[in-house]
């Protein structure tokens, strides 16, 4: 069964592109803001989209996704059915691929089989998990196979020793967290890029791309040279915190802004 | 499904990955000294000249003849140095962390019980030493947020989520994951991710290996039940694991049923909780239908967590511990109950063990011995108690 995340990446390969993947917070000012956000990013420069589901205890989110999950559930009372009907619109839209990013009981309490059989059947292409990491790459394992949704792995310069075994069973896009701690817009790296990318480079046959800290064109112009894409969350996310129901021409500015920067990558 | 630190289906080791890496060299590091004898030396030499080790088993004659079924036996963890049983844990951990060449700790705490013992063993080792305390669990236990200061340690006030207990966990675990190379999470409860449930059983077993000695010295046999109060479940997985072989010693925890286990306000986890993933752990949390993890309530800020640690829940899955739920009036009863008939006045964590102490002996025989863990002691908390009797302390 092909993915749509495999496509993409052959397409942006044949083309000699690099990868803009966005994140936004599904729920965050309404699913109706989601919708148009996510549509408004495709049309404007973003490659693969990701949609995070809200937790009310995201332990790998800095403030800004903090904040946004909190404004989801409490001020829109955002569930994860709702999450499912609106990709589902926006599926009926779009032809790209669409990942959720979720936490690791969000899926188990809903129950493993039937959450991936939903993602099949709605059309999601993959999910990101932050608190799964390789040792219990298993939990969901049999169930997203079995529905062809891509499990996306992540390593991150405190990976030492752990990157070889996890790029060898990655899927899709290995995820690259670029510095240590949590998610967020960053003034400045201190990890030694060469190194962790050579490492990287080494391990996996499948494309590979940075998140954590990518907050404008600049970064992801930098950032973008070590890989074959970028991943931006909590610079969209702030968009969406600052400008409420008006963020989407906001975004549509960044996702310029950083489609500018990644073609200069 | 990976088998490292499970507990039956209970367990695992689910954390973002950044951490990953810090979980696996703490593991090693763990299996590595748990076997060394000099660590181990090292660490008793603590417990006794420290920690004021061993403590007392205690038998508490009044509330014996005054309840008239077991003879009842209490286990005095309040008179460990800091007041209560957290210290056998920060002993251990802040220990290790030494050897692993760490230079700072960082620790959670709801009461502060666990803040205190944390903030007390870094002063004793000269290590930099963060606090993090929910901001609501600050106001409650004022008293404890300025002793963990003058021992040199930096508290830090949560906000976000709940303002409690989870809160300050889901903070360290932030913190932890930022700072990695230098810093040691210390957790204080046999919960989070592999290797924590086992090495903090294992810090804490020195309980339940010292009742047995006890009450073997005592009473020339094995107690026919042991009780302990459950929030994360240290100090119960301290005193019940030296007797888990022992078929015949019926184990209790208590867990908190604030305003009643069937109102939206308790912290009742094994009572009324599911299955889930959370804070590390595969383990039975009290969360909604889609997995949002649910505001917990409790007079008690120790026992205030949505959580349990995995082994408890395997223990409650095979039927090897028995979990009831007290509420705050009947933990404030016992608490009362304590201080006038023993003159022991316990925590309130504590006073939930000893509220089922008070159900549970009555209906056993005479020749039936029974030990309460009493965790800790109360002073930190006799002004929320005035306050719940509506005594105005002015203080």
């Amino acid at each position: 069964m092909s993915n749509r995340i495999d496509e993409k990446f052959a397409q942006l390969k044949a083309e000699n592109k690099k990868a803009l993947i966005t994140y936004i917070a599904a729920g965050d000012g309404g699913y109706d803001l989601t919708e148009k956000a996510v549509l408004a990013m495709e049309k404007n420069g973003a490659d693969l989209i990701e949609i995070g589901v809200p937790f009310s205890d995201p332990i790998a989110e800095g403030p800004v996704i903090q904040a946004a999950s909190l404004r989801s559930l409490r001020d829109y009372h955002t569930t994860l059915k709702g999450v499912f009907e609106m990709v589902k619109r926006i599926r009926e839209k779009t032809d790209m691929p669409l990942l959720l990013m979720l936490y690791a009981n969000t899926i188990f309490r809903s129950g493993t089989d039937a959450f991936f059989a939903k993602c099949a059947e709605i059309g999601i292409d993959g999910v990101i998990v932050p608190d799964l990491p390789f040792e219990e790459h298993d939990e969901f394992q049999e169930a997203s196979e079995k529905n062809g949704v891509y499990n996306i792995s992540l390593v991150t310069p405190a990976s030492t020793g752990r990157i070889a075994k996890i790029a060898a069973q990655a899927q899709g896009f290995l995820y690259c967290v670029s510095s240590v701690g949590v998610t967020g817009m960053r003034d400045h790296f201190d990890t030694d890029f060469n190194a962790f990318f050579d490492e990287i480079k080494k391990s996996t046959k499948i494309p590979y791309c940075v998140g954590f800290g990518i907050r404008n064109g600049e970064t992801a112009k930098k950032m973008g040279s070590y890989c074959d894409g970028v991943i931006v969350g909590s610079a969209i996310v702030n968009k969406v915190g600052e400008f409420g129901q008006e963020a989407v021409p906001e975004i549509v500015n960044l996702c310029h802004e950083l489609k500018n920067g990644l073609n200069q990558a | 499904m990976s088998k490292i630190g499970r507990f039956g289906n209970f367990g695992g080791q689910y954390v973002p990955e950044t951490v990953m890496n810090a979980v696996s060299e703490l593991q090693e590091a763990y299996e590595k000294y748990s076997k060394d004898p000099e660590f181990l030396a090292e660490l008793h030499k603590l417990y006794a000249d420290y920690a004021f080790r061993p403590s007392l088993l205690y038998y508490a004659e009044k509330m014996t003849k005054d309840l008239g079924g077991a003879k009842i036996y209490i286990k005095r963890e309040d008179l460990n140095h800091t007041g209560s049983h957290k210290i056998n844990n920060a002993l251990g951990q802040v220990l290790l962390a030494k050897k692993m060449g760490k230079k700072r700790v960082i620790a959670e705490t709801g009461a502060g019980q666990h803040g205190v013992a944390t903030a007390t063993v870094c002063a004793y080792f000269d290590m930099e030493c963060e606090v993090y305390m929910g901001r609501e669990d600050m106001e409650r236990q004022a008293l404890n947020v300025y002793r963990m200061e003058l021992l040199g340690a930096k508290v830090t006030g949560v906000d976000s989520g709940t303002a409690t207990l989870k809160d300050a966990i889901n903070e360290a675990m932030r913190d932890w994951a930022t700072n990695i190379a230098t810093t040691f999470y210390c957790i204080g409860s046999v919960m989070g991710p592999h290797p924590y449930p086992t090495m903090v059983r294992d810090f804490q077993k020195i309980i339940g290996e010292e009742a047995k000695k006890q009450i073997l010295e005592a009473e020339g046999k094995l107690p026919d039940c042991v009780v302990a109060c459950v929030g994360g479940g240290s100090n119960a997985m301290g005193i019940f694991y030296d007797f888990i072989p022992d078929a015949s010693v019926r184990l209790v925890g208590a867990e908190a049923a604030g305003k009643g286990a069937d109102t939206e306000f308790h912290a009742a986890t094994l009572t009324k909780g599911d299955l889930g993933i959370f804070h590390g752990m595969k383990s039975v949390f009290l969360q909604n239908d889609e997995g949002q993890i649910a505001p917990v309530y409790s007079i008690s800020a120790g026992l205030d967590y949505p959580g349990i640690g995995p082994e408890h829940a395997y223990l409650h899955e095979t039927g090897r511990a028995d979990y009831v739920a007290i509420t705050d009036e009947e933990s404030v009863q016992a608490f009362e109950y304590l201080s006038k008939t023993e003159g022991i006045i316990p925590a309130i964590e504590s006073a939930h063990a000893v509220a089922a102490a008070l159900k549970i002996a009555p209906t056993m025989r005479k020749d039936q011995i029974m030990i309460i863990n009493l965790s800790g002691r109360g002073d930190k908390d006799v002004q929320q108690i005035a306050r719940y009797r509506g005594v105005n302390l002015n203080v």
